[in-house]
């Protein structure tokens, strides 16, 4: 944009003049961003001192490419498209095919392409598949970018109907494909551990998928409903493990006894916190939630006697079935799970049973939460979220309303971090950072701040992508940040971002809201 | 109904009302009028605690409550519209009446929805739309229903006229009176439209820069010369 205002002047010069400019420029930036993180790489064999292999051709492919695309893309601002679909297109196919061809390690498409035999010279740009997909991925934006434009020229800019339309539309698709996709998750979580594929690694994966589904609705209730910005709301889950940690190792409570005394705790710890910061608002009181996230972890490391310090705490007692344990070997006289169902022994039955109990609370949180929308308490949250002084006008006392909120997200928050601890055995102050606050509140901006289905999509998209990613090692992290740029481009709104309307008006056929609002 | 002696309120350094003294009637309309910057909706605000008065009495049915946190002085009887409207625009037109009704008894909340969509039947209409959605006028509409769904006994109603079509306006200030007339509501009008607001009125007030020059009936007021020539004419 600012290149278009620039050129502004008494004679605009060429369209070309500008994108190449803005070429040379990207080039640059390029060069000096990659030719020391991607031209050298260290390596270390064995019996050898650390050394370093060069890739100069990649740094070349990248400054080359990368200025080419943003050179397509600036001329389709000048209403230049052709060459942005045709390079596009090219760019996608010659990259992103057989990149992902060499992921798959399919040996036949040699034939058509390029061979990923690494003896071989190699007429793929880069060396490694995974780089070339990524590059073709994005030529894919720059012939879509082209094909956009082509679109805009020939329809005409978008009148305000058309677009809010477009939004209610797309509004219906998300609240029908939720009310599917709902039930649906639900049942497939239920039978899994009972298919072929529930093996004990799958379940594993599962049970952190769920913590975190179980998480991203406690924080939905604060960042969703009540519209509070928490950046620290990790805090909450590490008292919760810390809680029930202590309550074990020190006074022999088992996990179920310990459930509500953490949760409650948490809620005290969110109330302690709020009752100061949430006169704050915006920015500030996630300045201040962040802080907060920090100031526990650093007492968590410090408290040493407490706590344990960095050691953390082990030897905390295992999750039991409602008071049998699940021991090979029980006390005499005494039942164990096996023995009480009359099954051969396995370890994996406490991994099923913290699978169910997990998924059990967090649908309890689920229901929680949709019932509270429902009533006066939720429907103030909303309302807090849109207009704080028109709420105070109506006589909500909106410190009361948010604190409410905030103790309610950090009881889930608790609940979930004892769970945390009885399935680890081990808590330390390494599994609190800022990082999981952050990808807790990345599952709920993702999945559609209020949405529970979408938390839900989120939550299996953002923590089990990089599980099942593992294999491409190197590339897990830039293939999870990727999908992440895409969803927010794509999805702005989060994947299934909708708002049920908390009353009908019953008896009367009032139109639904949404194509109400499509018809007006 | 409402007294108000003494009332200074600052926003910083600046006295916006320097001295306020003012009194409203049970069954009134009472409006006060005056140019923008006068400190009108100051005095609605301050009458609802945000901003604070300083120093003088905001009496209530007998009670004091300029010193009270503003949702508790909007849980004794008294309700408000806002300047601009503030309605939840992402909620619907019945879950913004809902929001009216937070803090009424829950089994008067049928009733009182059909009372507010007997007096805004366009509202009725559009029970299942988004806020954000409604015309100008179907807002300040449901603005002043919200209002009414509190059960209130004085209702306070800043620039009801803003940014309205003359017609709307008529229609408004119409609905205002009847809702005094049928339901005996006391109301305390704000507003930048003199002529519409003075013949509505019972009474009314004039501000400038803070401080009540002038009062009387609406018909003494509107035959005022001095008012005449500040509010009335030229502008219309």
């Amino acid at each position: 944009m600012t290149d278009m205002t620039l050129s502004a002047g008494p004679k605009a010069p060429s369209p070309l003049v500008e994108a190449a400019k803005d070429a040379v420029f990207a080039a640059i930036l390029v060069f000096l961003l990659s030719w020391l993180m991607i031209g050298y790489q260290t390596q270390v064999l064995q019996g050898q001192p650390m050394s370093y292999v060069t890739r100069y051709s990649d740094v070349l492919w990248a400054v080359f490419l990368i200025p080419a695309g943003r050179f397509l893309m600036t001329l389709t601002r000048f209403d230049r498209t052709l060459p942005a679909v045709i390079g596009g297109a090219l760019g996608f196919i010659y990259l992103f095919i057989p990149g992902v061809l060499g992921v798959l390690e399919v040996p036949v498409y040699g034939e058509f392409f390029v061979t990923v035999d690494p003896l071989q010279p190699d007429i793929l740009p880069f060396e490694q598949p995974m780089v070339n997909v990524i590059f073709g991925i994005g030529a894919f934006f720059v012939l879509a970018a082209g094909l956009r434009a082509r679109r805009k020229k020939t329809v005409g800019a978008q009148t305000l109907e058309v677009r809010e339309a477009a939004e209610a539309r797309q509004a219906r698709i998300s609240k029908n494909l939720s009310s599917i996709l709902g039930p649906l998750l639900i049942a497939v979580a239920l039978i899994i551990p009972f298919t072929p594929w529930g093996d004990r690694k799958l379940v594993d994966t599962l049970i952190l998928v769920m913590t975190y589904v179980m998480l991203g609705w406690g924080l939905n209730i604060v960042v969703g409903l009540a519209g509070l910005l928490d950046l620290g709301y990790v805090a909450f889950y590490a008292v919760g493990a810390y809680t029930y940690a202590k309550l074990s190792i020190d006074l022999g409570l088992d996990f179920w006894a310990s459930l509500p005394i953490a949760g409650a705790i948490a809620a005290t710890f969110g109330v302690a916190l709020g009752f100061p910061v949430l006169r704050l608002r915006g920015d500030y009181l996630a300045i201040v939630t962040l802080g907060f996230g920090e100031i526990i972890r650093i007492i968590l490391i410090n408290w040493q006697i407490f706590t344990g310090g960095p050691n953390g705490l082990g030897n905390i007692a295992k999750i039991d079935f409602f008071g049998i344990p699940f021991e090979r070997n029980p006390k005499e006289g005494e039942l164990a799970f096996h023995t009480l169902f009359g099954l051969d022994f396995s370890p994996v039955h406490r991994i099923y049973f913290l699978y169910y109990v997990i998924i059990a609370l967090a649908l309890v949180t689920n229901f929680v939460t949709i019932r509270l929308r429902r009533m006066p308490i939720g429907r103030a949250w909303e309302a807090l979220r849109e207009d704080e002084t028109a709420c105070r006008a109506l006589g909500i006392n909106p410190t009361n309303t948010k604190l409410t909120a905030f103790a309610l997200g950090a009881m889930f928050a608790g609940f979930a971090g004892s769970f945390f601890a009885t399935r680890q055995g081990f808590v330390s102050p390494e599994s609190f950072t800022f990082i999981e606050s952050a990808v807790i509140l990345a599952i709920v901006v993702l999945g559609g701040m209020g949405s529970q289905v979408g938390v839900a999509l989120a939550a299996i998209l953002l923590i089990g992508l990089p599980e099942v990613l593992r294999e491409l090692s190197l590339y897990r992290m830039l293939v999870f940040g990727g999908v992440m740029v895409l969803i927010m481009l794509l999805r702005p709104k989060g994947l299934l971002s909708f708002r049920v309307p908390t009353i009908q008006l019953h008896g009367k056929k009032a139109l639904p809201p949404t194509t109400a609002g499509a018809v007006k | 109904m409402l007294n108000i002696s003494r009332v200074h309120t600052f926003y910083g350094h600046i006295e916006a009302l320097k001295g306020i003294d003012m009194e409203i009637k049970q069954g009134e309309i009472v409006t006060l009028i005056g140019a923008n910057g006068a400190g009108k909706s100051t005095l609605l605000m301050t009458i609802c605690g945000t901003p604070r008065a300083r120093s003088g009495r905001i009496v209530f049915e007998g009670k004091d409550i300029a010193q009270l946190p503003t949702y508790e002085i909007m849980r004794l009887g008294i309700a408000q519209s806002p300047e601009g409207r503030r309605i939840f625009p992402r909620m619907t037109v019945q879950e913004n009446l809902r929001m009216g009704a937070i803090t009424a008894d829950a089994q008067y909340f049928e009733q009182d929805l059909e009372r507010v969509f007997t007096i805004f039947p366009r509202l009725k209409e559009r029970a299942g739309q988004r806020g954000g959605t409604l015309s100008g006028g179907e807002q300040q509409m449901l603005a002043i229903a919200r209002a009414l769904m509190s059960r209130p006994r004085l209702l306070l109603l800043d620039e009801p006229s803003l940014g309205l079509a003359p017609i709307i306006v008529r229609q408004i200030f119409s609905t205002i009176k009847e809702i005094n007339r049928q339901q005996g509501m006391t109301v305390f009008l704000v507003e930048q439209n003199a002529n519409h607001a003075l013949k509505l009125a019972h009474r009314g007030y004039v501000m400038v820069n803070g401080v009540i020059t002038l009062s009387g009936t609406g018909q003494e007021l509107l035959s005022n010369a001095e008012v005449r020539a500040a509010y009335l004419e030229g502008g219309h």
